[in-house]
């Protein structure tokens, strides 16, 4: 049997470029980029270019760019780091009802210490309106934290405007970039963020590090103490291998991001027109923007088709797909995401998600669009 | 190349190296996704896990996988810290910690915390009666490391821990980073609630490493959000970093015994190269028992240490100053300072740190190399 693996918003394959770039901090380079001597400036130079290059490709300076963990460590930096600064006299944090777990979670905890959070509300196609978002801002209003594109969804949020509309009121923005990385185009320089997160393992780099990128304004407390690397807002040794290997991803991905714009874009809308013409339009649903979407995320509700039951009846049939988050998917709730886009429960409790990525070609898709919709009208039975 | 600086970091060992490459590469599933491709990278975290918790003897839902030595540390301290400030806000710790601990415990002095820093002896040790005479009814968190990554010292952890007992309300916890695989490792005799370690230090990859939380004790995490590792530790798990780390440290733990042996040899040896040299003046003290065999520090005062270390690179010698991870900053060792309150030695301090893989041949290069290097810049000094 052929696994088919849609669950590229959970986790990606890594690049064999990218492993293997990794390589050589193993065996030879293994030198602490804090140490005086040769091994470790050796090490030093590997991690300042792997900086350089990450900035030139996400179009900043490399002093901007600060590796962490990953997107969960990146975005509780951003928003801890922001309001927790000795600087940061105000209180008030707008964000949005369908973030990652990682920002609601860490905005409420700012809440249990004294902060005010508004979660602006989405329409049914998962988006905040500016108008309400305009209207929700008070004078204490320190830190605007928005997702590019949503990870269940795909919806964009129009957070160009917001970037916008927040510089003006010398507000500082955070984009949690995680999943519209590599799939749409994502340039720092016309982006008018302060801070933003990103994630290696979403682009085929290895699990286990992530960016955050601060423009010059944003004052940080870091949440790690120790060494003096990553200029002390984020110690301990740098671990240089992943590095290397997120930043030729990062390479890879951003130099070839129109190819995979397009094929995902493909694959998105073949799979959605196999389920329209297999299913019935009137049983499919497809939850999230129609045009204002990350390519790369699919998710459909097949009514009265219960979500757990088809993930099931998929992993047998080597199709991997998921309910939502991963983050979020081990429990069985239904998605808050789907939750604050009022829809209605028969199609919060048949949703799928199908999200795509390299190494996946355009008839593999077809046979998983098919093979899924068999399933579904056996389950329906 | 000769490289003494295996306590800054060490070359993962070629098993490790192939492992993470083979998980890397084929289990890239998200542990948190329920089909078969998560559930594949949930059961090798399971099982690292469960390896892990075998081998320090401890329960699985003890181990918490984090990024690294600094993480472990900055979670144990802030997590209790924070978690149990309305206990009281009086914490102990040393003078000699690694920056990860002391600069968590300036943040936290930042904040309202009241902090004691035990001074240490001229052998790098921590006294069991200036401890017990710091502890207040308000003490809530002592953290002391257990191997010194600077010379070597060993506190007598288990003591410590011992005496703890008495003290209920105060918990204790041991950064471990340097001592694993190094010297002998017993979670359970220690009686501590948190101990820290770091994959890079015993042949492991980078940005992974694992702190022991003892079942009963709550901790305030440090990053929130998807609820991994028990709520203490959110983030998509590094699957491959984390079976990697576990399979180091079951070889350094299978080493650690004959590799103590070996290393305390090498020890000897380096030490009767620098002991009839005049202008070294040791920094570690020479009893072995009360000494980690893998560091050995001396101060050269002829010159500052940075140029010591430079001039013997012309002889591929890598040894380092301080702890790496401060190793850019111009100040003396504080380590060395605390020890000997002489700034002239802690300028001046070397470290020279060994593995099992090292020979006395090594040994003697090196040895040799530094003589050479001290013959060379007397001669410098007196031509001028």
């Amino acid at each position: 049997m052929e696994n088919i693996y849609l669950d590229h918003a959970a986790s990606t394959p890594i690049f064999p470029e990218s492993l293997e770039s990794m390589l050589p901090y193993f065996h030879s380079d293994y030198g602490n980029a804090s140490s005086l001597h040769y091994a470790g400036r050796k090490a030093k130079h590997a991690l300042d270019d792997a900086r350089e290059q990450a900035a030139a490709l996400l179009g900043c300076s490399p002093q901007q760019l600060l590796f962490t963990s990953g997107g969960t460590e990146s975005d509780n930096v951003a928003i801890l780091g922001t309001a927790l600064h000795a600087n940061n006299k105000k209180r008030h944090i707008i964000s949005c009802k369908t973030e990652h777990k990682a920002v609601l979670e860490t905005l409420q905890h700012l809440e249990d210490e004294g902060f005010s959070v508004t979660y602006l509300p989405v329409d049914h196609d998962g988006r905040i309106s500016l108008e309400s978002l305009k209207a929700s801002i008070t004078e204490d209003t320190f830190l605007i934290t928005l997702m590019a594109g949503n990870n269940e969804t795909g919806t964009l949020h129009p957070f160009e405007q917001v970037g916008q509309f927040a510089k003006e009121r010398g507000i500082l923005f955070h984009i949690d970039a995680v999943q519209a990385l590599g799939v749409i185009p994502f340039h720092l320089k016309s982006i008018p963020a302060d801070l933003v997160s990103f994630s290696s393992h979403k682009i085929n780099g290895p699990k286990g590090v992530g960016l955050l990128y601060a423009a010059d304004n944003s004052k940080l407390t870091p949440l790690l103490y120790g060494g003096n690397q990553e200029a002390k807002k984020r110690p301990g040794t740098e671990n240089i291998p992943a590095i290397a290997g997120f930043v030729q991803s990062l390479e890879m991905t951003i130099n070839r991001l129109d190819e995979k714009n397009k094929m995902c874009t493909d694959m998105r809308n073949t799979m959605l027109e196999i389920f329209y013409q297999q299913c019935g339009e009137n049983n499919v649903v497809l939850n999230g923007h129609p045009t204002f979407v990350l390519p790369h995320i699919l998710n459909v509700s097949f009514l009265s088709c219960d979500t757990e039951t088809l993930l099931m009846n998929l992993d047998l049939a080597g199709i991997a797909a998921s309910g939502g988050s991963a983050c979020t998917s081990g429990s069985l709730e239904v998605s808050h995401v789907l939750q604050a886009m009022n829809l209605p429960t028969n199609v919060m409790h048949s949703a799928v998600r199908f999200s795509f990525g390299y190494g996946l070609n355009i008839e593999q898709i077809s046979k998983a669009a098919k093979k899924t919709a068999t399933i579904v009208q056996r389950i329906r039975k | 190349m000769y490289y003494f600086d295996h306590s800054a970091s060490t070359p993962p060992y070629n098993e490790v190296a192939e492992v993470y490459k083979e998980i890397m590469g084929k289990y890239f599933g998200n542990p948190s996704s329920i089909h078969h491709l998560g559930v594949e990278s949930e059961k090798l975290l399971n099982k690292a896990r469960e390896v892990t918790s075998r081998l320090l003897n401890i329960n699985t839902k003890e181990v918490v996988f984090t990024s690294g030595g600094t993480e472990s540390n900055n979670l144990a301290i802030k997590g209790i810290a924070y978690e149990y400030q309305h206990r009281g806000k009086h914490l102990i710790t040393t003078m000699i910690e690694h920056a990860s601990v002391y600069e968590c415990f300036k943040q936290l002095e930042s904040q309202g915390f009241e902090v004691t820093y035990l001074p240490v002896d001229e052998r790098g040790l921590v006294s069991l009666q200036q401890l017990s005479e710091a502890l207040r009814p308000d003490t809530i968190l002592v953290s002391i490391m257990h191997v010194n990554n600077e010379m070597g010292s060993i506190q007598m952890v288990e003591a410590i821990g011992e005496l703890l007992q008495s003290f209920p309300h105060v918990l204790f916890h041991v950064d471990a980073v340097q001592s694993i695989g190094k010297v002998h490792v017993d979670l359970q005799k220690w009686q501590a609630d948190a101990v820290s370690f770091s994959a890079h230090k015993f042949g492991g990859p980078r940005g992974v490493g694992l702190l022991y939380k003892r079942s009963n004790v709550q901790l305030s995490p440090l990053f929130v959000g998807g609820g991994q590792e028990h709520g203490f530790r959110s983030g998509t798990e590094n699957v491959a970093g984390i079976v990697a780390m576990t399979k180091a440290l079951r070889i350094s733990l299978e080493r650690q015994p004959n590799a103590y042996d070996h290393i305390t040899k090498l020890r000897e040896r380096l030490l009767q190269w620098l002991g009839p040299c005049a202008d070294v003046m040791l920094n570690t003290h020479e009893q072995a028992l009360l000494m980690a065999p893998h560091i050995v520090n001396f101060s050269i005062p002829v010159t500052k240490a940075e140029v010591f270390v430079h001039a013997l690179e012309k002889h591929h010698i890598y040894i380092s100053t301080k702890s790496a991870c401060s190793s850019h900053e111009s100040k003396p060792s504080r380590v060395i300072l605390a020890m000997y309150q002489d700034t002239v030695r802690a300028r001046s301090a070397l470290r020279v740190s060994l593995s099992d893989e090292h020979s006395e041949h090594d040994i003697d290069r090196l040895g040799q190399c530094i003589k050479e290097t001290i013959i060379q810049f007397k001669t410098d000094l007196i031509r001028g």
